[in-house]
């Protein structure tokens, strides 16, 4: 991965990073209703974070975000996994959701759906993904 | 705009498929992207273009897009990052263990280098 | 299902369970299992027979392929009793005796005795199937297990021929029985064995007769070892000695015969019939006990000897056909060849199982089996030389044991052919007492070698000074009951003539049954001077003559040339296509994939282009289409121009910016197109992945640097240029064909009211097609996942091009090095690297990069 040392590009990607971020967790939760879903949100998180790793370095990415992909990519599976599995034990096919809109404090009236769940899941393994690709062939030498 | 849209596809996949048979890695991957870019339009092209908004409900619209060719191909997508980042990865590999992303010197050099090295 | 079901299939059963047991009771021999599994499907097997004594057959039936008509039917009648018995009884024995045989800390005994267990449930449902169909499938599962266990020892070069061999011939024979099986079919419309019989005459006339006649008489003849096809059995004898015992003298050789016997019904009374079976089996005889003489090795001529008894009693199977054409008196005189043919299959499985224990033995306890070293093993090994001296005196047809009562009825049997005057025996048929008299002989002569070589006479020098000692009694226990049967059929052979030869033989010739009488079958120890007897006695003379001049005339044998032998054949003709295959392969299987997509994209071609141009539903709607905006036409243009530039980029750099453009092309195009979701994504992704390529070009800078447009080439510019006319072709082809209404109509209805989400797009994703997106997940972990080994385990393997991950402390034995050495011109792939140790701690974690 490149050393950057662009003072410019530092400094706006620092800024730019959370924007992106916040975007990327405004398509997650807004998948069901309009644009956006976990593939999308998963896609801009790993982004924001590629952006960070190309104007600093890989070791900042791990610093600001000490996680191991690998293992972030097996617990999205594994939320995936389990939301369908969910759906077993009320006697209904694998992977069916429900859904159900409550009032909730601030936020009004909310639709909370276990697709959400399911969706985290993928969005989890996107990143995992994504940046496990991407840390392995940037940290190679 | 079907027709026009049907002529890109054929170009983009005879485009695709040259690559694809060329002797380079690194064209052979670009020749998948490409072919994958085809397919996804050959999708949308094939479920008619004809308009109606955007699959979003409760908009003040009646007439949508097909919604089911766009969830195949957001998949496609997908998966085709996954796949050009795994055969980029391998030609990177080849690369670096033996010199080249020449398909056929690829052949030679592995043989030779399996023989060299017991 | 029934219990017969059950019991049929209860080998597979333990078969699959003999690791746990041999888990939950590591100290038991794993060999236990299976000799009581054995005993206790022998028992229950007995208590069948008063049934089939009575005449009354068992029938189960069980439908399995019901809309190809395959059921899967038991039927026990007196054959499939005798067969079931032998195989149950010998299993049984044969397991006791590996008991000792098999050592549990040197052999994989695991594995041996579940090939045992596969085989022997083969067996039991090749002689209990009534349709033919499963009756071919456990056919080939005998010849499948025979040949993994003849290559147990499969570091040994010499296991791995024979079980080759075997495989190859018996497979050969197999493709024989099942097109002669499905000409049956064809014929009668049944693969019942049942409703074959009763479809009776009127099929000799049909033309498929003969060739279906001579089809399942390959397969039998290639399975019973039957000249010219018998050249696999010597081989086999490189298996265990328990399996030759089990496998390649008592059981699956025989299926042959069985197939014969259970067919002969249908095929009986023609003069093809009698003519293949019984001068087949009358050469096998000859040349089995000819070649027998020569050998040196217990279990060579134990093989050789085999196969001459398979001779025999394949010839009387053939000589008792001729029961079909006679009537009254002559038929039953005709018919007593079929009970003697039962009758020496069960004499035989009891002296050759003795005897192959017996070698068994020998070669355990003095290290060798080869009769010229061994020598005067009777004073240390009385019990066993007891044993062979009783299987061999059986085998050499002297009386009082059950080998020269089925003997002495063979003999009668082939003087009977001078009197029948059909199928122009007038000419020929004295052949038959003329050939078999040289083969009984040649029989006599073997057999007293083996003992009198074996046992007698001075013991060689490096013999002496072994310690030789008695085997244990678990070794000798097996072999000595077989002894002792042996002897017991020939003195009280009312035992069985009743109870389980005479039905079989009915079940062989149900028209004798069927005329009102009953098969001949009252056999006695003395039966007067009668010609057999005279023979036996010239046998006798002779083969002691013959027997004690043995060392002065056996270089005869070298007169003959070993050009001429049907092994050098097979040899000769396995090579040579071998020599074949590579070169026929080698023309279209270059190794290039390039050639092979072509191929592939080829015949893609071909085939759609075919149903295009051909099928009637197809049209090319003109007009009523979407309005181009010049916006789109912008796009449209880019997109084309790019992709065509790509080609003749110099520099892969600009290759990569060419696609990448095209890709946010794409991302417009999508915006254009009403999709959201797509366009977000495309733009992510593209940028991703360009990302990457750059990644890989920092790494790399000398790819960079290769300036180098593609060549172009001609061929592969066509090819590409065909399939995208053909995929516009499809395209447009598909625009003006409507066979059905969208789905996606439902989707748009059912998206808010059963999913609540508005984005269809997304509901599609999670919820509609939910399966479909968590596969999709799967797929990408185990593409990141495989980058990840890529880069960061790559040392673990061994080298690039080898698939084989090195197993450490792998000992194999120098023949099979010096082959793999001939194959791949190295030392293999066992060979070790020299980074190997230290890989293992590197990159080995998964944390390791922390």
């Amino acid at each position: 991965m490149p050393k950057g040392n662009d003072i410019f590009l530092q400094n706006v990607s620092k800024v730019v990073v959370f924007i992106i971020l916040a975007f990327a967790l405004y398509l997650f939760f807004t998948g069901h209703g309009s644009p956006g879903g976990g593939f999308i949100a998963g896609l801009m998180t790993a982004g924001a974070l590629l952006l960070l790793a190309l104007s600093f370095d890989i070791e900042t990415v791990r610093k600001v975000v000490p996680v191991d992909y690998k293992l972030l990519t097996a617990a999205g599976l594994l939320i995936a996994l389990c939301t369908g599995t969910g759906a077993l034990f009320f006697g209904e096919p694998f992977l069916k959701h429900a859904f159900g809109y409550f009032d909730l404090p601030l936020l009004g009236k909310t639709e909370l759906h276990t697709a959400l769940i399911f969706d985290l899941g993928v969005y989890l393994a996107v990143i995992g993904v994504t940046m496990t690709i991407l840390l392995t062939i940037g940290e190679d030498n | 705009m079907e027709v026009i849209a049907a002529v890109v596809v054929g170009i983009l996949f005879a485009v695709g498929i040259y690559l694809i048979l060329t002797q380079d890695l690194l064209r052979i991957v670009l020749g998948t992207s490409l072919m994958t870019h085809a397919v996804h339009l050959l999708l949308m092209a094939m479920a008619g273009l004809k308009g109606g908004a955007a699959p979003l409900l409760d908009r003040g619209k009646e007439e949508f897009a097909d919604p089911l060719p766009q969830a195949l191909i957001l998949t496609s997508i997908v998966i085709n990052f996954g796949i050009t980042a795994f055969f980029l990865v391998l030609s990177y590999r080849a690369y670096q263990k033996l010199d080249t992303t020449d398909m056929d010197q690829l052949r030679s050099e592995s043989s030779r280098h399996r023989g060299r090295s017991r | 299902m029934s219990l017969l079901h059950l019991l049929t299939l209860s080998p597979f059963l333990i078969a699959a369970l003999i690791p746990l047991l041999g888990k939950a009771v590591p100290r038991l021999h794993k060999g236990w299992f299976v000799a009581a599994l054995s005993a206790a499907l022998f028992t229950i097997l007995l208590g069948y027979s008063a049934d089939i004594r009575g005449g009354s057959p068992v029938i189960e039936s069980f439908d399995w392929i019901p809309t190809l008509g395959i059921s899967f039917t038991v039927y026990l009648d007196g054959l499939s009793l005798l067969f079931a018995l032998l195989i149950t009884g010998m299993g049984a024995l044969v397991a006791v005796y590996s008991v000792a045989y098999m050592n549990p800390e040197e052999e994989d005994l695991t594995r041996f005795y579940i090939l045992l267990l596969i085989f022997m449930g083969a067996m039991l449902g090749l002689v209990l199937s009534d349709n033919l169909l499963t009756l071919y499938g456990f056919w080939e599962l005998t010849s499948v297990s025979s040949f993994l266990l003849i290559g147990y020892n499969h570091a040994k070069h010499r296991s791995r021929y024979g079980a080759l061999k075997s495989l190859l011939i018996t497979m050969t024979g197999g493709v024989g029985l099942l097109s002669g099986f499905i000409l049956l079919y064809v014929m009668s419309g049944t693969y019942r064995i049942r409703e074959l019989f009763e479809a009776g005459a009127p099929l000799v006339s049909e033309p498929l007769f003969l060739p279906a006649m001579l089809l399942i008489l390959l397969g039998a003849f290639t399975k019973s070892a039957q000249y010219p096809f018998h050249i696999w059995l010597p081989d086999a004898m490189e298996a265990p000695t328990p399996v030759s015992a089990y496998l390649h003298s008592a059981t699956m050789v025989k299926a042959g015969l069985y197939l014969v016997a259970r067919l002969s019904p249908i095929f009986a009374g023609t003069s093809e019939w009698f003519w293949f079976v019984s001068l087949g089996g009358l050469v096998t005889l000859l040349y089995g006990s000819v070649g027998a003489v020569k050998q040196t090795d217990l279990k060579g001529i134990l093989a050789y000897s085999t196969i001459s008894q398979l001779g025999l009693i394949m010839c009387l199977l053939g000589l008792s056909s001729l029961a079909g054409v006679f009537d009254g008196e002559e038929r039953l005189l005709y018919a007593a060849a079929g009970t003697a043919a039962v009758f020496h299959l069960l004499n035989h499985a009891a002296f050759k199982g003795a005897l192959f224990m017996v070698a068994g033995i020998v070669d355990h306890e003095a290290g060798t089996r080869d009769i010229r070293k061994l020598g005067g093993l009777v004073q240390v090994m009385p019990v066993t030389f007891t044993i062979s001296a009783f299987g061999a005196l059986s085998m050499a047809g002297l009386p009082p044991f059950g080998g020269f009562l089925s003997k002495e009825m063979f003999l009668e049997a082939v003087i009977e052919p001078l009197h029948a005057g059909i199928f122009r025996l007038e000419t020929w048929a004295l052949l038959f007492p003329v050939i078999a008299w040289i083969a009984s002989v040649f029989t006599f002569i073997y057999s007293a070698l083996l003992v009198v070589r074996t046992f007698l006479g001075r013991r060689q020098e490096a013999l002496s000074e072994a310690k030789i000692h008695e085997a244990p009694p678990l070794m000798l226990i097996p072999p000595a009951l077989l002894a002792v049967l042996a002897l017991a059929l020939g003195l009280f052979p009312g035992l069985v003539a009743y109870s389980l030869i005479r039905p079989a033989a009915e079940a062989i010739l149900p028209i004798v049954q069927a005329s009102g009488e009953r098969m001949p079958s009252d056999i006695k120890l003395w039966h007067g001077f009668t010609p057999a007897l005279w023979m036996t006695v010239g046998i006798v003379a002779t083969g002691t003559v013959l027997a004690l001049t043995a060392r002065r005339w056996i270089g005869l044998y070298s007169l003959f040339p070993p050009r001429l032998s049907i092994n050098r054949l097979y040899d000769a003709s396995l090579r040579f296509f071998e020599r074949i295959t590579v070169r026929v392969t080698s023309l279209y299987m270059n190794g290039s994939s390039r050639s092979y997509v072509k191929y592939i994209l080829g015949f893609m071609l071909l085939v759609l282009g075919f149903i295009l141009f051909n099928s009637t539903g197809i049209t090319f709607r003109v007009g009523a289409y979407a309005q181009i905006a010049p916006y789109e036409w912008f796009i449209l243009l880019g997109l084309t121009a790019s992709a065509l530039s790509v080609p003749f980029a110099k520099s892969r750099p600009v290759a990569i910016i060419l696609t990448g453009a095209a890709g946010y092309l794409m991302t417009l195009m999508f915006v254009f197109l009403r999709a959201p979701d797509l366009a977000l994504t495309q733009m992510v992704v593209e940028s991703i992945s360009v990302t990457l390529y750059l990644l890989c070009f920092y790494h790399l800078p000398k790819l960079r640097t290769e300036r180098q447009a593609a060549k172009f080439r001609l061929p592969n510019f066509l090819v590409a240029v065909a399939v995208g006319v053909l995929v516009t072709l499809i395209s447009l082809a598909v625009l003006g064909t409507n066979p059905f209404d969208p789905v996606s109509d439902y989707y748009v209805r059912e998206s808010y009211e059963s999913a609540g989400g508005k984005n269809i797009v997304n509901v599609i994703l999670v919820d509609f097609r939910g399966f479909d997106t968590m596969l999709e997940i799967m797929v990408l972990g185990v593409a990141s996942l495989g980058i990840y080994n890529m880069i960061k385990l790559r040392r673990k393997a061994t080298d690039v091009g080898s698939r084989h991950v090195t197993h450490e402390g792998e000992e194999a034995d120098d023949e099979a090095a010096r082959l793999r050495k001939a194959q791949y011109g190295h030392d293999g792939p066992d060979a070790q690297p020299e980074d190997m140790p230290q890989s293992r701690t590197e990159g080995g974690e998964p944390d390791a990069e922390r």
